[in-house]
């Protein structure tokens, strides 16, 4: 199965040979490295740009303007705070200008914490994203989706922000893409570039399609009627074992994938809590203001006469960042067991 | 210059002279809530519009206009009463539907692109629109202005850099008008030099410097950079002096602040030339002034935004 790198990496292929894609790029995004994590390898419309993030997302939306379609990436989401301002015109372009313009762009960058990434590779950024009204923000947590949300990113005519979770781009899917090869070796031979020199490499690409995965949808990986856990992007493969884990034990967690930040999926959070009255939200980034409280808002607001025990935000640390260390990282960045341990609590909170 | 030119700029001038203080005007009766605007530009701006290729798309020039700039899109030929419904922000405004401050311009179909309050940002998003153009051919340029204090930005620097990578050169024309001034704090406390066009020299960008007072001397300067820019598909730096006639911004009052005023300069060299005696001048004056009234009167007519206007266009949604 496709790893999240190379779910991305087809996306794009479809893309730029499907979808009007005009151009790739960003730091290290062409050759001959094609993306520090890969995820460009191969394409044709990449290129490399000065280290300049004000300069690729000011460079974003002038493609968009002009009528392009562009593809931006920001290395790491660590490295977008000193160009929030650029975000912040993209998405208010179509309003501040009462529908005059529209940008169809997308930016795409590796969010959150666990490679051992330390201060400025483990930031996360979608309580900051989800204040920049008018972007359409989304987050995979595994291959299929990393592949079905990009061709709906490309395909929308707004900006979309695309998080792709960095401790999971070598994680290889459960399901197959549609077009991909069933043979994970085939894929591997086919889209992966070669180390070393790759000048005379080119992809040999499997037949993919405009599969997507609609914006706005989430999906409901476990059903339960004991506690709904929401979650998304790097944590959500880990609400989903720790729910198999209490489903051996009896007690059914229902687990759904946000997959979409911006708009988010209201009506399946809130017919899941009013099945289960109990509500964990999970995620990594930093506890104060963070994205679940809002979700956490909305939801008491319309299900708080469903709601048996108080609902749960588990959530990172609101430390200045992820230390390097491995106590420290697992002390500021929910963990498995801390998942499972408050799953277990609020499965059983009340009686 | 040919004489009928030289007429037409002095009455677009004149226009948005007359525009502006409208403007201000307007504000001060209640009728707006805040001024922004370029007197003491028009010498360049107006000359910068009539030599635009107005157009939309690729083909055509994308300007990336400044809060200064009203001149300029009057020149390209829209009317005084448009920057007047954006002053009384009334959902009739072209611009932004009430939405933003005077002279924050958007004009879609001339590639006017979104104009922002945020100082510079304007000189990165001209690199996309460059870049689309560069490689669309053709001879549209990407035009992107802005004052002398903001050109201490980073996307400053951004725009000279990425326009200039070898092999990957940007139809860009750069305008700073310089008015040695930012809101109150004086160029030389923070610059160590008035020539700002001369930082293109290390990025081997060609650069000039005009008397942005002069619309004699700005038409040749910005004719000569444009024609450059078009057809090298490189970009160039332009230096304009100009004045800041009438201070920063209602903030400040938008009272004469002194400095040398293009429209009287230039109506004195027309005199000289025998080109338009101070009479004729001065009707000019009168029967723009007179326009502005009529049309300051059909403004107050027009509908005010609603509540339901708050969220319509957030996001845009393709025609099914
Ligand atoms: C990024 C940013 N910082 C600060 C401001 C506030 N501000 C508005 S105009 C201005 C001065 C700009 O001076 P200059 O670039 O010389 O242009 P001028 O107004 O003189 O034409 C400042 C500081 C802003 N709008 N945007």
């Amino acid at each position: 199965m496709a790893n999240l790198a190379q779910a991305i990496r087809l996306a794009l292929h479809y893309g730029e040979t499907h979808l009007g894609v005009t151009d790739i790029f960003g730091e290290d995004v062409g050759p001959p490295l094609g993306g520090v994590f890969t995820a460009t390898q191969g394409l044709t419309k990449t290129w490399n740009t000065p280290l300049d993030e004000r300069g690729i997302l000011g460079m974003a939306m002038g493609i968009a303007l002009a009528g392009g379609k562009p593809v931006a990436e920001i290395q790491f989401c660590d490295y977008m705070f000193n160009a929030l301002d650029l975000m912040k015109l993209a998405g208010n372009a179509h309003w501040t200008t009462n529908g005059g313009w529209h940008l169809p762009m997308v930016v795409m960058t590796p969010v959150g914490a666990g490679i051992h990434g330390s201060i400025y590779h483990s930031h996360s950024i979608e309580s900051i994203a989800t204040h920049l009204p008018g972007w359409k923000i989304v987050m995979p947590s595994n291959a299929k989706d990393a592949y079905g949300l990009l061709i709906s990113a490309i395909q929308d005519p707004n900006p979309v922000l695309y998080m792709a979770p960095k401790a999971l781009l070598r994680v290889k899917g459960d399901e197959l893409i549609p077009g991909e090869p069933a043979d994970e070796r085939e894929l591997h031979r086919r889209i992966d570039a070669p180390l070393g020199d790759r000048s005379g490499w080119t992809p040999n690409w499997p037949p993919v399609t405009d599969f997507s995965v609609p914006i706005g949808e989430a999906k409901v990986c476990r059903t339960g009627d004991r506690v709904t856990v929401v979650g998304y992007g790097h944590l959500l493969p880990a609400c989903v074992r720790a729910a198999d884990v209490l489903a051996q034990e009896g007690i059914a967690c229902e687990v759904i994938d946000l997959r979409t930040l911006i708009p988010f999926d209201l009506p399946t959070l809130q017919r899941s809590l009013d099945k289960t009255g109990r509500l964990l939200l999970v995620n990594e980034d930093t506890e104060v203001t963070n994205f679940g409280e809002h979700l956490l808002r909305k939801l008491v607001e319309r299900c708080f006469y469903s709601l048996q025990v108080p609902p749960v935000l588990l959530a990172g640390a609101d430390v200045p960042g992820v230390g390097l260390a491995w106590e420290l990282e697992r002390h500021s960045v929910p963990q498995e067991e801390d998942i499972l341990a408050a799953m277990r609590k609020l499965a059983t909170a009340g009686e | 210059m040919d004489p009928k030119l030289a007429l037409h700029i002095h009455d677009v001038m004149v226009q948005s002279r007359q525009t502006e203080e409208a403007l201000i005007r307007m504000m001060r009766s209640g009728h707006g809530y805040f001024w922004i605007g370029g007197p003491g530009e028009e010498a360049f701006g107006v000359p910068l519009g009539l030599l635009v290729d107005k157009g939309s798309g690729p083909a055509h020039d994308y300007l990336h206009l400044h809060y200064r700039s009203s001149c300029t899109v009057m020149a390209m030929g829209t009317a005084p009463i448009d920057l007047l419904r954006q002053m009384r922000s009334t959902i009739t405004d072209p611009f932004s539907g009430g939405r933003n401050f005077a002279g924050h311009l958007s004009i879609p179909q001339w590639n006017v692109v979104p104009g922002t309050s945020t100082i510079e940002t304007q000189y990165v998003t001209a690199l996309g629109t460059a870049w689309v153009q560069r490689r669309h051919g053709g001879t549209g340029i990407s035009i992107v202005n802005g004052g002398d204090a903001g050109t201490a930005e980073g996307d400053f620097a951004s725009c000279l850099n990425w326009s200039s990578r070898p092999g990957q050169e940007l139809p860009i024309l750069m305008i700073v008008t310089h008015n040695g001034i930012g809101i109150s704090t004086p160029a030389a406390q923070v610059q160590n030099t008035p020539a700002l066009h001369e930082r293109a020299i290390p990025f081997g960008i060609r650069h000039g410097r005009v008397d942005g007072n002069d619309p004699q001397a700005s038409w040749a300067a910005l004719q000569e950079a444009m024609a450059y820019v078009r057809t090298e598909r490189r970009p160039f730096l332009l230096q304009a002096d100009v004045s800041r006639l009438y201070g920063h911004s209602s903030s400040s009052g938008a009272r004469p602040e002194g400095g040398r005023d293009c429209l009287s300069e230039y109506e004195a060299k027309l005199a000289d030339q025998g080109l338009l005696s101070p009479q004729q001048a001065a009707q000019i004056h009168e029967r723009w002034r007179e326009h502005l009234r009529d049309a300051v009167h059909q403004v107050l007519k027009e509908p005010m935004p609603t509540k339901d206007d708050v969220f319509t266009h957030i996001f845009y949604r393709a025609p099914d």
